[in-house]
């Protein structure tokens, strides 16, 4: 057994809060270590080493020379600062949505996208920059995005109501295959209108692989107030998911209402999940995989999990998009391809090291 | 302490279908144990679902008088605890995890447990000698512990009323007497009403108070062990080929001994 069930061993509820201190501590550094790795590293710009010290000398009462120029710190903070946060909402919201997913459907092999928030979207992009782009090449803002968010939105919103109405709320399980349904259906009149044009296949393709190349700090300004929102209503209904796991027909007996405590659950998930796709595309792997890293490393407890699977996502997507930008340079790497490529193998070692199917 | 009164109470799954519980009437006593009996899809489990509030019920349910289908998610289960046949128990989670998991209907919407609620789930867990498996792993328990565990999480819900659907059927002989024998300990300690559905007869008979034999969701007898398990009626109810014995003991006591032979039941 694992040195990490022993410590579970000797837990006692007195010491639980300051457990929990400790890892968010730990956690918090390792994203803090991760946002000025990603902001150090880049094909232009000053040296590597250069850019913590300027970061340093950015703080209140520090002040000293780090080297940077004017020019080399406008590289840093308009170009990859942005692309940093960015990563980081988009990792973090997909981690914690894709816990949550994982709870209340008492699931593990479930991710944010099941019930259709990244088939929507990636229809909802298709007809953007398909039918939108002529209409709408004259516009200031680029409408893909809130298409792709509609889209995303609006498809979840059908495979709820098709699985309330077939199969009750009350079963998680005929939302799972509603969502298989919807999701087939959605893919399927994406594909049909890819193949009436074929000019916009790279272009699709592209943003279904996930991009965080044109990054502006107005996405951030975007994205944020959703991911603060939508992890908050999750963060607070924690100890329901603790409660979902023992079944819903015990959750209710417990008091828990369960169709209806499940739809704000799925609603704050999915409204999250649905605003950085809709900037970032489809980046696969980090909702499935993040959240079981953290199960396995510091345990099952929806306290502990939903916080630490936020952070640890960020500071997974902040220091997976690095390569991406670094590797085939001058050209990029999506970064759903390296999520995949490093996260993988990573997650069959630790089921391999770690107790597996607890 | 609390009464339990049913009127009427009737459970049909689907419009057309048919019932599977047709309309069951009872009062059933503080400290008082029911025993629910039948062959399997007698309505034993349907009749403590509609009690539990999981399945949609006609007629009326009330706990001293306070009408079940009026309450809220949260009161209700502050007055009936329900522990179901095969309970699903997560592995990585801890038995005082689990436990405090019966204090759910005393936590508000966004609320963390209190001081409060952790000592009745030390006071539980003492109480049932599961102290040592505190801080343990579930998944690391046998199935004796595991049922322990089960109901030491339907106590700390502190609720008068504790329903058990086949509480023992996974279990061994012994691991069936020690878990019963503690239900009978806690309903004379704790007052606590208890209705469960068993399927051994012998022990039904032997724990409970009262036995209500249910059959195709009507009910064909209910009275003491004595008077409802006659080897004659398990023949024609559960078509099997029994003998019953009754056995006193010095103290006057009777024990109903269902015991099965081989063989078909006359027709």
């Amino acid at each position: 057994m694992s040195s990490l069930a022993t410590g579970s061993e000797q837990a006692s509820p007195a010491r639980g809060p300051l457990r929990d201190g400790v890892w968010f501590t730990g956690a918090a550094a390792v994203l803090l270590a991760a946002i000025v790795f990603g902001s150090s590293i880049g094909p232009a710009g000053p040296d590597w080493w250069r850019v913590p010290l300027e970061l340093l000398n950015r703080l209140p009462l520090i002040d000293f020379d780090s080297g940077v120029t004017d020019g080399e710190w406008a590289i840093v903070w308009k170009i990859r600062m942005p692309r940093v946060i960015l990563g980081g909402l988009v990792g973090g919201m997909l981690s914690i949505a894709g816990a949550a997913y994982q709870g209340v459907f008492r699931n593990p092999l479930v991710d944010p996208y099941l019930l259709g928030a990244a088939a929507g979207a990636g229809l909802g992009a298709t007809i953007g920059l398909t039918i939108g782009r002529s209409a709408t090449s004259g516009w200031p803002i680029d409408p893909v995005p809130a298409i792709a968010f509609v889209f995303a939105v609006a498809t979840v919103m059908v495979t709820y109501t098709v699985g309330a109405a077939f199969g009750g709320s009350r079963t998680g399980v005929t939302l799972v295959l509603a969502g298989v349904a919807v999701v087939s259906f959605t893919s399927a009149i994406q594909a049909f209108i890819l193949q009436r044009n074929l000019d916009v296949i790279r272009e699709v393709t592209r943003w279904l692989l996930g991009s965080l190349t044109r990054s502006s700090w107005a996405d951030v300004r975007l994205v944020l107030p959703y991911v603060a929102f939508s992890s908050l209503v999750l963060i607070m209904h924690r100890r329901h998911l603790d409660v979902f796991r023992v079944g819903d027909e015990e959750a209710a007996t417990l008091g828990v209402s369960v169709p209806r405590t499940r739809l704000v659950i799925v609603v704050a998930a999915t409204l999250g999940t649905a605003a950085v796709v809709s900037v970032s595309g489809l980046i696969g792997f980090v909702g499935l995989v993040v959240p079981h890293v953290v199960r396995l490393i510091a345990g099952a407890g929806h306290r502990r999990l939903l916080p630490l699977s936020m952070m640890g996502g960020a500071a997974f997507m902040i220091l997976a998009d690095v390569p991406g930008r670094m590797l085939t340079r001058p050209a990029e790497t999506p970064i759903g391809i390296v999520t995949a490529f490093v996260g993988a193998p990573f997650f069959l070692y630790l089921l391999r090291t770690r107790r597996v199917g607890a | 302490m609390s009464t339990l009164t049913l009127e009427d109470v009737a459970v049909r799954y689907s419009k057309r279908g048919v019932s599977a519980l047709a309309g069951y009437s009872d009062v059933i006593l503080p400290g008082e144990w029911l025993g629910l009996i039948g062959p399997n899809g007698a309505g034993k489990s349907s009749l403590l679902k509609a009690i539990a509030g999981l399945v949609r019920s006609d007629g009326r349910l009330a706990v001293d008088g306070v009408v079940l289908d009026d309450l809220n998610d949260r009161s209700r289960a502050a007055l009936v605890a329900y522990v179901a046949q095969d309970p699903l128990i997560p592995n990585d989670m801890t038995t005082r995890e689990y436990v405090l998991l019966g204090r759910t209907p005393y936590i508000g919407y966004f609320g963390s447990p209190t001081r409060a609620d952790h000592r009745v789930v030390d006071d539980v867990l003492e109480r049932l000698r599961l102290g040592e498996f505190a801080d343990r792993l579930l998944g690391e328990l046998s199935g004796g512990e595991r049922q322990r565990i089960v109901l030491a999480r339907a106590l700390a819900q502190q609720a008068p009323i504790l329903l058990l659907d086949e509480p023992t059927s996974a279990l061994d002989i012994g691991h069936q007497q020690q878990a019963l024998e503690l239900v009978a300990e806690l309903r004379r300690t704790e007052r606590i009403t208890v209705i469960s559905a068993l399927h051994d007869l012998t022990l039904a008979g032997t724990y409970t108070d009262r036995l209500v034999m249910l059959h195709h969701g009507d009910v064909v007898a209910a009275g003491d062990a004595a008077e409802v398990l006659t080897a004659d009626r398990l023949g024609k109810i559960y078509n099997v080929c029994v003998t019953v014995e009754v056995d006193v003991d010095e103290l006057g006591n009777r024990q109903v001994v269902v015991v099965p032979r081989r063989g078909f039941p006359a027709p």
